[in-house]
């Protein structure tokens, strides 16, 4: 079973929530876990955003559930850091 | 739980304007309706004042239907716009997301504001009718006690506008007034 640590994805959201509301929701989804959000493009209806989340034990299922239940759409997985257990 | 769903979805779809809105032009028509009906019970020939409260009732009652179902149509649809347009944006559906259930929820709220406002305005006005019926004397008589509330209100009204658009609270308030004591002027008139 492996241990993700590290996913950094390519994500597209609406305005709202806004950058710092859509951290702290990532972020409520697990102790530890940390967020880094970057917004790289703003358009009229959406942001395209890079997101970066750092903890032990990632559950990425919760966090794309939590990423639609936002509105946002996620593009691709950009980045992952993984330990073997 | 439902009040934090609440303050989410507010956050999302930010109505506070549009509702502030609602309240004040729907709470500002409830009252000035009030006034009008009861300044013209007041130059007919005595009425009754059950006559006059099951009048002044209903009409209450029609405007927060009215406020209601008005809010809710146009709402819904401009909710149901704004999704469809974002989903577009999104190039992805937003059925499961929080922007559906705004879509859903919000012109619920917003359309209760609007309903609500003129229903209990009207009901703050009637209440000095209700009182002097149930045997307690006011010394101006139900009427014109009631239409001194609903003044008071429109002053209010008024304040509440001039604190928000930044002017002078007095002067707005003075505003909404007199534009209440020309519609008495006018039915006085008619009368």
């Amino acid at each position: 079973m492996a241990n993700v640590q590290r996913l950094v994805l390519d994500v597209l959201k609406p305005h709202q929530p806004n950058a710092l509301e859509f951290a702290n929701a990532i972020a409520a989804l697990g102790q530890g876990y940390r967020v880094h959000v970057r917004v790289l493009e703003v358009d009229e209806k959406t942001e395209t955003l890079q997101v970066a989340i750092e903890g032990d034990g990632l559950d990425f299922s919760l966090i794309g559930a939590a990423i639609d239940e936002i509105g946002a759409s996620l593009h691709s997985i950009d980045e992952v850091s993984v330990i073997g257990e | 739980m439902l009040l934090k769903q609440i303050k989410t979805l507010l956050k999302i779809s930010r109505p506070e304007e549009i509702m502030r809105r609602y309240f004040v032009v729907n709470g500002y028509d409830g009252a000035l309706t009030m006034l009008g009906l009861m300044m013209g019970f007041h130059i007919s020939d005595q009425v009754d004042l059950a006559v006059v409260i099951t009048s002044c009732l209903a009409a209450a009652l029609a405007l927060g239907m009215s406020g209601l179902s008005s809010a809710y149509i146009s709402e819904a649809a401009e909710q149901r716009r704004a999704l469809v347009q974002l989903e577009k944006a999104m190039v992805h559906s937003l059925e499961e997301s929080r922007h559906a259930q705004v879509a859903v929820w919000i012109p619920w709220l917003v359309a209760l504001v609007n309903g609500l406002s003129p229903l209990l305005v009207a009901l703050i006005i009637i209440t000095p009718l209700w009182l002097a019926n149930s045997g307690l004397a006011l010394a101006i008589g139900p009427l014109p006690t009631a239409m001194a509330v609903a003044l008071v209100i429109l002053f209010l009204f008024g304040v509440f506008l001039g604190r928000v658009g930044g002017t002078f609270w007095l002067w707005s308030g003075l505003q909404s007034l007199m534009v209440a004591l020309v519609t008495l002027g006018l039915i006085y008139l008619l009368g």
